[in-house]
């Protein structure tokens, strides 16, 4: 694929993202933190925003095949791979972040945008985390010769 | 939008509108920097700049928080979504739309530790954490 197609699409599917997120309040973080709330007083819009994203998505992946040429490498995605302790303790430790806050990924770097200061400050503080990752898995990997890469890594995008 | 914006990362480029794997990959080898990702991550960054200097997005104002909290909850979502490969974009949007066993699971078990988390700063300590 030309280096162009690639920063044309990025930069599109980036600023429509952007806009999603924004219009469906994904990035106020008191509308996130009022969705996460369900033994309080629970405010449903963002499952519907959800919703809305999967049935969209999930309609065009059944249609794609029949659209469009086969041009273009499959996406590499192990959607089958085993379900591994990493991924369980990875999306535990995401959801309690998630939850502190009201910030995702997304958001973040949305609200850097934005000039959001709370935003801002999150999105460093989240770019040290995966840092901190890149750190844990090199030092995993070094300890075990380099033999084997971890799950965590192998599944890495 | 969002699943318009996932569709066309597929479409245009048989990419997966996952924000933290793209982040992720910003910090690894310098043969990603110039990929999908890197202009996804851009378009976010600019789209974020757009509507601010175009429209006024609705931000309910919430007392302002502590820096260490929203730097413990970043480095949580930093350190998690890349140990689980994923955050709400590429499981919870892109995974679940592709049936991905593996990512139905990750986003239950973060939907989950992220509502017992709110549950318990709101109700059992009394909104101790902001």
């Amino acid at each position: 694929m030309t280096r162009s197609r690639e920063a044309a699409v990025g930069l599109l599917s980036g600023l429509v993202f952007a806009a999603g997120l924004v219009l469906s309040g994904m990035t106020d973080p008191a509308r996130v933190l009022g969705f996460l709330d369900v033994t309080g007083d629970w405010d449903p819009r963002l499952a519907l925003v959800m919703v809305g994203a999967i049935g969209v998505h999930f309609t065009w992946l059944r249609l794609a095949p029949k659209l469009l040429a086969n041009d273009l490498p499959a996406v590499s995605l192990a959607p089958h791979a085993p379900i591994t302790s990493a991924l369980l303790l990875g999306a535990g430790i995401f959801g309690v972040g998630w939850g502190l806050s009201g910030y995702c990924p997304g958001p973040a770097v949305v609200s850097l945008g934005l000039g959001a200061r709370e935003g801002s400050l999150f999105l460093l503080a989240m770019l040290v985390g995966m840092l901190a990752f890149r750190v844990y898995t090199s030092w995993r990997s070094r300890r075990s010769d380099g033999e084997e890469l971890t799950d965590a890594v192998a599944s890495c995008r | 939008m969002i699943g318009l914006s996932a569709s066309l990362a597929h479409a245009g480029a048989r990419q997966v509108a996952g924000v933290s794997g793209h982040l992720g990959g910003l910090l690894g080898r310098p043969a990603r920097w110039f990929g999908f990702g890197t202009w996804f991550v851009l378009g976010l960054l600019l789209g974020g700049v757009l509507i601010a200097a175009f429209a006024a997005p609705v931000v309910t104002r919430l007392a302002p928080r502590p820096a260490l909290l929203l730097a413990v909850s970043g480095v949580l979502v930093g350190f998690g979504t890349r140990l689980g490969s994923g955050c709400t974009s590429g499981h919870g949007v892109c995974g679940i739309s592709r049936m991905s066993p593996r990512s139905i699971v990750a986003t239950l078990v973060f939907m989950t530790t992220a509502a017992l988390t709110v549950l318990a700063s709101r109700h059992l300590f009394g909104g101790a954490f902001g």
